[in-house]
């Protein structure tokens, strides 16, 4: 076992772990964040997407250790009082589906909008690459990121 | 799938990662971004006994501006790569294939020197540091070496990178004036990697090309120099259609396989197409 701490969703765990534990699996079954979800074995869907010091990362190809002394943002930690403007473009542009891609979508699309703010539709889909929708809802994803672009230039965050 | 059982360290230096990797035997395995070593893993296709982290040595991180070249850690993101100032101004081969590389939550994980030291045949960035004449330097429990880029790929996944041996950076030599690259990418859209791959540089004086290095991805177990478009280029006048003529015997010395995205016949019918795309596109046709 190996001692890692990892700040989630702005709280520090100090937890054991054993060195094969990918950090989905530790977000999920140590933490109790289940809003990141496992869609695939080959790092290929997006699905388990996390935020790890800012940066979308999929949670399913980074072992446990290797986020030691990181700050990870699921899902789970992203709306305040109110759903974060991403969210709630989801909600309006029905992006979603059965939901399953959901969590890493908007996770991507909150780091394409940090680096990007105002994002073409191609960029929109280029910046969500890594993400698979096996509903093949990409058209209102697509809007989703494009409305919330928008909300996010009135100075909200 | 649940990875196998082993043991991690995270040593703090180059030697300290070499004496681990020696004291962990063969069946120890450096990691760096993870991003090939956890689907092998995930997949049980890998089954270490230690995993040696090396993504947060100090010595391996980092981009260097030496005057007449450009000295990259290995372990530096290929996020870090194609956003740093430095190599989008003198390797900008480099910068634009890196972007062609995976997706983003990929690129923000995966490292240069690990894209390198895995040997994929698909892999997008041999063929840069081949067409560059890059040299890397390896760290081992006898000292340091550097092998040049037409050297470190041996066969499929096969490196010169020994057991007990660590990439630790990559120098680019810059390219002087007249100079233009162009990295073109024949690729299916459900996934980034290249059916084949063509990084080219070309020096234009006068009209004319006058110098021309051009590498090809996964046309062979490595990546390889179509030297025989390199010489055909030549003295030919910066034209879409002599371009093109010179750029027939592209696949003269590649050894490509059939597979799912393409058979032989076709894969060399791209590396026709795709060098003179990028051959023009190097040229600014
Ligand atoms: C879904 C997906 C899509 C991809 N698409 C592309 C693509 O389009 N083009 C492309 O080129 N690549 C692609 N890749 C591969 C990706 O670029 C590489 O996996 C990655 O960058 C390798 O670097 P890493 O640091 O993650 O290596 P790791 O996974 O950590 O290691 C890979 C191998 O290299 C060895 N290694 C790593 N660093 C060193 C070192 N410094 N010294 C010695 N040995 C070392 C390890 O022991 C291991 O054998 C894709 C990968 C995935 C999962
Ligand atoms: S679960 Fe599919 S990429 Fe992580
Ligand atoms: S909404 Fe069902 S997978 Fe995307």
């Amino acid at each position: 076992m190996t001692k890692v701490s990892i700040t989630v969703d702005g709280v520090l765990h100090e937890s054991e772990v054993e060195p094969r534990t990918l950090l989905v699996h530790y977000l999920r079954e140590q933490v109790g964040k289940v809003g990141t979800v496992v869609g695939c074995d080959t790092s290929s869907c997006g699905a388990c997407t996390i935020l790890l010091d800012g940066r979308s990362a999929k949670s399913c190809s980074v072992l446990a250790v290797q986020a030691d002394g990181s700050s990870v943002t699921t899902i789970e930690g992203l709306a305040g009082d109110e759903w974060h403007p991403v969210q709630a473009a989801f909600k309006e542009c029905h992006g979603l589906q059965c939901g399953y891609c959901t969590p890493g979508m908007v996770l991507s699309a909150v780091d394409l909008l940090s680096e990007n703010p105002n994002p073409s539709e191609a960029e929109i889909r280029e910046g969500l690459e890594g993400n698979l929708c096996r509903c093949t809802g990409y058209h209102n994803i697509v809007k989703s990121v494009a409305l919330a672009a928008q909300t996010m230039k009135g100075g909200k965050k | 799938m649940i990875p196998s059982k082993f043991d991690y360290v995270r040593p703090k230096s180059v030697d300290e990662a070499v004496a681990a990797l020696k004291a962990g035997g063969e069946d120890s395995k450096v990691i760096a971004g993870g991003q090939s070593m956890l689907p092998l893993l995930r997949l049980r296709l890998a089954a270490p006994s230690v995993l040696v982290d090396c993504a947060r040595i100090d010595e391996m991180k980092g981009i260097k501006d030496n005057g007449d070249s450009v000295t990259i850690g290995a372990a530096s993101t290929h996020w870090d790569v194609m956003n740093s100032d430095i190599v989008k101004t003198h390797v900008k081969l480099l910068a634009d294939a890196t972007a062609t590389v995976a997706d983003p939550q990929i690129r923000h994980r995966g490292t240069f020197g690990g894209a390198l030291a895995h040997g994929d045949p698909a892999g997008d960035l041999p063929a840069v540091v081949l067409a560059l004449d890059a040299t890397l330097e390896i760290a081992g429990s006898k000292g340091r070496r550097q092998v040049a880029a037409k050297d470190f790929f041996l066969d499929y996944f096969t490196t010169a990178v020994g057991p007990d041996e660590i990439l630790v950076s990559i120098t680019i030599p810059k390219l002087g004036k007249g100079w233009g690259t162009c990295y073109e990418k024949f690729n299916r859209s459900a996934n980034g990697w290249a059916v084949v791959g063509v990084a080219a540089a070309v020096k234009v004086d006068g009209g004319k090309i006058t110098e021309a290095r051009i590498a090809l991805t996964n046309c062979a177990a490595i990546p390889v120099r179509a030297s025989s478009v390199e010489s055909a280029l030549k003295g030919v006048a910066v034209s879409a259609s002599e371009i093109e003529k010179a750029s027939q015997s592209a696949a003269d010395g590649t050894r490509a396989t059939s597979d799912l995205a393409a058979d032989k016949e076709y894969r060399e019918h791209l590396m026709r197409v795709i060098t003179a795309r990028a051959v023009s596109c190097a040229a600014g046709v």
